[in-house]
């Protein structure tokens, strides 16, 4: 009942439903304060160096987490990175879940707009992080927290 | 101390060796702008070679280093931005706007060098 009240749902790409993928390699980080943003991104580069991305892939990826696990940090205080090596039809990849139980984003599409922030930062957390990963997902709960997928593919 | 900063001359050198926390790139930071004053100093280099991530708020530190400084009535150059990094910034709109860079350690010193000839860098467009 109710259940999808307040939830709000963004899809960056208009792939079709995708078919499901296997996770290969499951990995998670605590993120409690800043040292663990750069243990995320340094434990994300390496499982992503074992799919074969290219050093400029590395980097992208790297950043992208690194943005994730800051908004982790700045809007909920903690929550878990969870990183993947995934495979679907065929194809390798990274996938990073970003999850927490904060306050959770009322306006999402606000919030995937560039240069919008409610933390008094740049503001380029979330649009930053689409454009720097092939697929990217955002589902959030007001008082229940905030999921976001993002994906790569090599 | 995350970074060690050298004196050389008239110019302050922080070399970043390793990944950064966001309480190291504070300190470094505040360590700058103390720095800068307490030795005289008339320019800033802040080696990036190591950095093989900058996010939004490396970026956003060292901008603001840059600025603060400047207020201080000295010049900083980043140098060593690697291109892989280059690339990630440009995607996520960091530009570094109001910023001077150079390649390496030698051409930033060059820049501060011919900073202090004409008076400050001042007459370089683009600031803010």
């Amino acid at each position: 009942m109710k259940k999808r009240r307040g939830k709000s749902r963004s899809t960056a790409r208009k792939r079709p439903a995708p078919t499901p993928e296997r996770v290969r390699v499951q990995m998670r980080v605590a993120i409690h304060s800043d040292h663990d943003i750069v243990t995320a991104r340094q434990e994300g580069r390496l499982l992503a160096k074992q799919v074969g991305f290219s050093d400029t892939s590395l980097t992208l990826i790297a950043t992208a987490i690194s943005e994730l696990a800051r908004n982790i940090l700045l809007y909920a205080r903690e929550g878990d990175l969870t990183l993947g090596i995934v495979e679907r039809n065929g194809q390798s990849g990274i996938a990073v879940v970003a999850s927490d139980r904060g306050p959770g984003i009322p306006d999402l599409s606000r919030a995937l707009e560039v240069g919008y922030s409610t933390s008094g930062s740049l503001g380029l957390g979330l649009p930053g992080v689409r454009r720097l990963m092939d697929e990217f997902e955002v589902e959030s709960r007001v008082g229940r927290g905030t999921r976001v997928t993002a994906r790569k593919w090599r | 101390m995350a970074v060690p900063i050298l004196k050389q001359g008239p110019y302050l050198i922080a070399s970043v060796q390793s990944a950064l926390t966001d309480a190291d790139l504070l300190e470094l930071r505040n360590a700058l702008v103390e720095k800068v004053g307490r030795f005289r100093s008339r320019g800033v280099i802040v080696d990036v070679t190591a950095l093989d991530v900058m996010d939004s708020f490396a970026s956003r530190t060292l901008r603001d280093i840059a600025h603060m400084i400047r207020l201080r009535g000295a010049e900083t150059v980043i140098v060593g931005i690697q291109p892989e990094v280059a690339f990630t910034m440009v995607q996520l709109g960091l530009t570094l706007e109001g910023v001077a860079t150079a390649l390496d350690l030698e051409e930033g010193l060059a820049y501060l060098d011919r900073a202090a000839k004409t008076g400050g860098g001042e007459t370089r467009s683009g600031g803010a």
